[in-house]
């Protein structure tokens, strides 16, 4: 397969679909194993901090959803650019399929931040760039899905979203950087590319296991968000209407005469 | 192992509150976006079904379908 016909089968909602079911499951399975042995490695096995004692062991749950909630926005500002560009409407569902989790995740960073800044700053909030900056990030999430819910119309709703996500990209340098900008409370940056970890081993493995753990998971969650958003918008279609009628049917939720009745197994409804 | 007992790991060396509320507030978090997205697949299935009901009128033996009795 070259990657121009790759890129012809991403934008097809219905071959996703069909990869996809095995796909959510091997992530899935994946995040769940390395989350478990990454959080319990760094909870009782890491070393504790020298000056912070045991409360740093908040950082691997902090910075793996931090992390994980500026990539959710790099992947919606990416799909963004590709539906005003192309229009290619399996971008939008991934847009849409996004905007949750990585709300969720916002606010986790911010919460576990809050959590772990009052014994270590002795706040819960500070007004510093990166915290600041972060809660932005929070609110573009906030429009992104009530910009969605105010637009009835799903290609206007669509478009207005692509354009909100794309132009709130500029939000991410800014959290990146804001440690390096602004003489800030909050500490520099735990991973960088160029450097080796300020911490040991020991301390960052478990980090990186987690960071891993909850991009797997990211990527399972989206996945099964991705797949119900093609059912809803295809639902009109054919190969939908076969497969929701087979599914419920394995499900034992509908006899096999309803299904033949409705002429969806034949895949004749339309 | 970083510490001695059960007890002192519960403990946290004083920081428990802190450190125990960010793990199970994201352990909600995880849970809650895992049920959110397998009750979106499940619903969007279940409404296709619904609408192919409607369009059929019911059940093929004359009883009403599923997706009538909610309403």
């Amino acid at each position: 397969m070259t990657l121009k016909e790759l890129w012809h089968r991403l934008g097809s909602p219905r071959w996703f679909y069909r990869i996809s079911g095995p796909l959510a499951w091997v992530l899935g399975i994946l995040a769940l194993v390395l989350l478990v042995s990454g959080s319990v490695w760094g909870l009782a096995f890491a070393p504790p901090d020298y000056q912070q004692g045991n409360s740093f062991r908040i950082i691997y749950i902090h910075v793996p959803t931090a992390i994980v909630a500026q990539s959710a926005y790099m992947l919606m500002g990416v799909a963004g650019a590709i539906l005003l560009v192309w229009r290619m409407k399996m971008a939008d569902m991934v847009l849409a399929a996004t905007v949750p989790f990585g709300m969720t995740m916002t606010a986790l960073a911010l919460f576990t931040g809050a959590v772990w800044g009052k014994p270590t700053w002795g706040a819960w909030w500070v007004w510093d760039a990166r915290t600041t900056s972060m809660l932005v990030l929070l609110f573009l999430y906030f429009g992104l899905y009530a910009l969605r819910q105010a637009i009835p119309r799903q290609e206007t709703a669509g478009r207005a979203c692509a354009v909100l996500a794309v132009v709130g990209v500029i939000n991410i340098p800014i959290i990146k950087y804001s440690v390096d900008w602004w003489l800030t409370l909050h500490q520099g940056a735990t991973f960088r590319l160029t450097e080796a970890p300020a911490m040991p081993p020991e301390m960052w493995i478990p980090l990186a296991v987690n960071v891993l753990g909850l991009y797997c998971f990211f990527g399972a969650n989206l996945v099964g968000r991705l797949r119900a958003e093609i059912v809803r918008r295809e639902a009109r279609t054919a190969w939908v209407r076969a497969l929701a009628a087979g599914e419920l049917q394995t499900a034992r939720e509908v006899s096999e005469d309803e299904v033949l009745k409705m002429g969806a197994g034949t895949g004749a409804g339309r | 192992m970083s510490f001695a007992s059960f007890g002192e790991f519960l403990n946290m060396g004083g920081h428990a509150l802190y450190v125990w509320l960010s793990y199970g507030a994201a352990a909600g978090v995880m849970l809650y976006n895992w049920a959110a997205a397998r009750r979106q697949q499940r619903r969007a299935l279940q409404d296709v079904l619904d609408r192919m009901r409607r369009e059929t009128g019911g059940r093929a033996d004359g009883r009403a379908g599923r997706g009538d009795e909610e309403r």
